[in-house]
């Protein structure tokens, strides 16, 4: 009994250098790599682990200060050969240098009967204990869920109208039977409702379309209508007090995995994909992988940027650099380092925009691809209000206001404009189409930061 | 290009922080921008990709759309100038030549000394220097008489400016539209100059037997208080030296004395046209503003009074500079409300209150000037009533 909604407002980035529907098995990368500086809301991650040490997949790496029960775990079985730190000796990176064949580390296996019986406090340690508490985000802020808290409701996006993204229907093909389990588990987790939101017009995947226990939703429209923070708004506002939870569809699959089979297996499948890669196509490979295989020889020229995620949302990791925790695509655009001679007034239909301001033509070939480099188009200047941040947020929010009242730094007059309700990809968008190139998603964060130390 | 590329690559470490023409780094960046598109890129982490747009292409998409209104005010001020001395068989060349005669020094002096003062703000107070002027700058003369002193349009450019724009922070924090501060600036502090005949330009010719300038607005004023029908004043004025001087469709067209730019309906809603079309206007401010008079009119008509109240409404929409106003001035988007359901509150007012200040206050015969003053300065109270009612959605559905 899911409902169906329509949002019309946004702007799907079509680019080229879409995956091809081919998933590829390369030889497995040698280095996997756990980042603290994925997840918001944790403290003082602490390393559990020295240099030297072996690790088998699940086995703790850090966990945080504040919260110890949360703990983060190997991908992958291996020798722990680096632990990076930066400033003030600032934890950013723990490297593994991964054995050919992953050895798992032991969790209790449950039968499906036994699992339908299982309490939440089981649940929660048997997750917290494997290292993917953390796919939990928790609203308001986006940061890693409190284990100790009820959330009002739990919602899995099911789709992605990013730039580059990956289709579900290929990543989770023939998870079904995890992915139910999946949500039989964490339905426990909540007081209420857990939300499956699929995209009305494409293909439904069984997957999702086939769940029981959990709400299926429907969306159509434009990006950002798969941003989980746009569904939550049209499905269950988050208001102040209220807890949500999110979930990615891929780590519900190995929460499933995770009670069936007894093991933490990060194994995903990844989109290479952008308009600077030979062969854009899906990889299998786990969380934290080194992109360097995926690349090599499969880049047009060597002038590129290689970023962990979609290039909305997604950080420049560098050609040697390795997959976030939560990403699973790697887009490779050309880097923009250039200079254009008056190239803020030349026409033509080759530049991408969402504007239709003159000289820019892109908008009467929406179904074009196109390539978009990494370069700004312009310098950063004073807001100008008009009314396109509003264009593309599907939401009953008033972007511009709460960008505003965040740079005033005014607490009370950022929760009464909804900054619960959002997190940095839910407004990715206004940065994209911003005349004035304001660093939309890194004024966001700060706002929540400000909000959630308040 | 390359080498221009290499020159400005040469001099630009100069500008840079702890060099010898630090000061002047904005003043260099304006530049360099102007010339080329920055090499910068995106962060390492958000968005890596940005749409093509930037402030300077907004902003020559508004002054392309000022073009087909520039473009007649010119040849108007030369037409204006030949029925005045009674050659009105002047061919396009001389009407053309004369026009430019007299706007291209108001353009030139309205972006020189506006510019001007950007630059010296810019690098006094370290910000960049805003692109907003190259639309203000073309805005200013587009609502100067053709006869205006070129010293007042300096005065005015610079009070504009520097206690209108610079005084309160700069480009995007001023209250109140940049080119209408310069234009009531001039108002209030010369009347002479830009009230009464001065809306056609002479030159040293002679005029012929029987000439006078006077505006519709004037006209419609001055019939209310003869107590004449102003449609037939309107028909029958300068029937002694040129039939048919203000029809309808020669107001519609613009074929009257006034401001440079701001004569034609037909050139406002063409301008309307390419700011719709191109998401730079808003077009619930246009149509709100239309709206507004229009409904004023009609509420005039209906009560009845005197001449000029019971003019048809429609004839708001083309006499004066309504359209101008509505089109460039009610949608600068620093100035107008900033929310969309503001947006059409604050048309509608200022339509209303064009019309109500012609009618009623018949000292100021151009009343979208002062509605639009009003409501800049009312917006920021319109947008407040909006914001609040979202942020009461919220609150009532907390308790839900």
């Amino acid at each position: 009994m899911g409902k169906f909604i329509k949002l019309k407002k946004g702007f799907t980035i079509n680019l080229a250098g879409k995956p091809a529907p081919k998933v590829v098995e390369l030889e497995q990368p040698e280095t996997f790599v756990i980042k603290p500086t994925d997840f918001h809301g944790i403290y003082m991650p602490k390393p559990v682990v020295k240099e030297g040490d072996s690790v088998k997949a699940g086995s703790a790496l850090f966990h945080d200060k504040k919260h110890e029960e949360i703990i983060f775990t190997s991908p992958v079985s291996g020798e722990v050969v680096e632990i990076k730190r930066g400033e003030k000796r600032k934890l950013l990176e723990i490297k593994i240098l991964a054995d050919k064949k992953v050895d798992f580390e032991p969790f209790q296996k449950f039968s499906v009967s036994d699992i339908a019986n299982l309490p939440a406090a089981d649940i929660k340690s048997q997750i917290l204990r494997s290292g993917l508490w953390p796919s939990f985000v928790q609203r308001p802020f986006g940061v890693v869920a409190d284990p100790g808290l009820i959330p009002k409701s739990i919602h899995i996006s099911a789709f992605d109208t990013h730039p580059l993204a990956p289709d579900y229907s290929i990543l989770f093909k023939g998870q079904d039977h995890a992915f139910q389990v999946g949500v039989d588990i964490i339905r426990k987790l909540t007081s209420g409702t857990v939300h499956v939101n699929t995209h009305a017009s494409s293909e439904l995947s069984t997957v999702f379309s086939q769940v029981k226990g959990a709400d299926v939703n429907k969306f159509s429209g434009p990006h950002p209508s798969s941003c989980v923070g746009v569904q939550i708004h049209h499905l269950d506002p988050i208001n102040k007090g209220d807890i949500v939870w999110t979930i990615g569809p891929s780590a519900v699959i190995q929460i499933g995995k995770l009670f069936t089979q007894g093991i933490y297996d990060s194994s995903k499948i990844i989109a290479v994909s952008g308009s600077e890669v030979k062969n854009p196509q899906y990889y299998k490979t786990h969380t934290g992988a080194s992109v360097k295989k995926f690349l090599n020889d499969n880049l047009t020229n060597e002038h590129v940027r290689v970023i962990s995620g979609n290039p909305l949302t997604g950080t420049s990791i560098g050609k040697d650099g390795h997959l976030g925790y939560f990403d699973q695509q790697i887009s490779v655009l050309p880097e923009g380092d250039y200079y254009e001679f008056i190239g803020w007034i030349t026409p033509g239909a080759r530049k991408l925009s969402f504007h239709r301001a003159l000289g820019l033509f892109s908008f009467l070939s929406p179904g074009k691809e196109r390539v978009v480099d990494t370069n700004t188009h312009g310098e950063p200047r004073a807001f100008v209000q008009s009314g396109i941040f509003e264009q593309v947020t599907p939401m009953d929010i008033l972007p511009t206001h709460l960008l505003k009242s965040i740079l005033a730094e005014d607490i009370d007059e950022m929760e009464a404009l909804g900054i619960y309700e959002v997190i940095e990809e839910d407004l990715a968008l206004c940065e994209f189409v911003d005349v004035s190139k304001h660093k939309v998603q890194e004024i966001l964060r700060e706002g929540l930061d400000l909000v959630q130390n308040s | 290009m390359k080498f221009l590329r290499n020159q400005l690559d040469k001099v630009k470490h100069n500008f840079e922080k702890g060099q010898k023409w630090e000061k002047y780094y904005y003043a260099y960046e304006a530049l360099d921008t102007f010339m080329f598109a920055p090499n910068t890129t995106n962060d390492v982490k958000g968005a890596q990709i940005r749409d093509a747009i930037d402030l300077k292409r907004l902003m020559m998409t508004v002054i392309i759309a000022m073009l087909p209104c520039l473009l007649f005010g010119v040849w108007n001020v030369g037409h204006q100038h030949f029925l005045a001395i009674g050659q009105a068989s002047a061919t396009l060349g001389d009407k053309l030549w004369i026009g430019a005669i007299q706007v291209v020094p108001i353009i030139i002096i309205s972006y020189g000394v506006g510019l001007g003062i950007e630059f010296i703000f810019a690098t006094l107070r370290r910000h960049p220097v805003n692109e907003g002027f190259l639309v203000t700058g073309m805005l200013i003369p587009l609502v100067m008489p053709p006869d205006i002193p070129l010293w007042q349009v300096g005065v005015a450019t610079a009070f504009a400016v520097i206690i209108g724009k610079e005084a309160f922070g700069g480009t995007g924090m001023n209250v109140v539209n940049i080119a209408l501060t310069a234009r009531a600036f001039l108002y209030f502090a010369y009347p002479t100059d830009i009230s009464g005949n001065v809306w056609t330009y002479l030159g040293d010719g002679q005029v012929v037997a029987g000439y006078s300038g006077a505006t519709p607005l004037s006209i419609a004023a001055d019939a209310a208080t003869t107590g004449t029908n102003v449609l037939t004043s309107l028909n029958s004025f300068g029937s002694v030296w040129h039939e048919g001087v203000y029809t309808f469709s020669n107001l519609f067209m613009g074929l009257r004395p006034g401001s440079i730019g701001e004569t034609s309906t037909l050139m406002c809603l063409i301008g309307a046209f390419v700011l719709v079309a191109s998401g730079a206007g808003s077009w619930k401010i246009i149509v709100s503003v239309f709206s507004g008079a229009y409904a004023m009119g009609l509420l005039l008509n209906l009560i009845g009074g005197n001449a000029f109240m019971e003019m048809p409404a429609y004839y708001h929409l083309v006499i004066g500079g309504l359209a101008f106003g509505a089109v460039f001035m009610a949608t600068d988007p620093v100035t107008a409300s900033q929310t969309e359901r503001g947006k059409w509150i604050y048309g509608l007012l200022i339509g209303l209150f064009t019309v109500l200040i012609r009618v009623f206050n018949p000292a100021y015969p151009e009343g979208i000037m002062l509605a639009i003053l009003l409501m800049n300065v009312f917006a920021p109270l319109i947008d407040y009533f909006v914001v609040s009612a979202n942020k009461k959605r919220r609150l009532q559905r907390a308790t839900v």
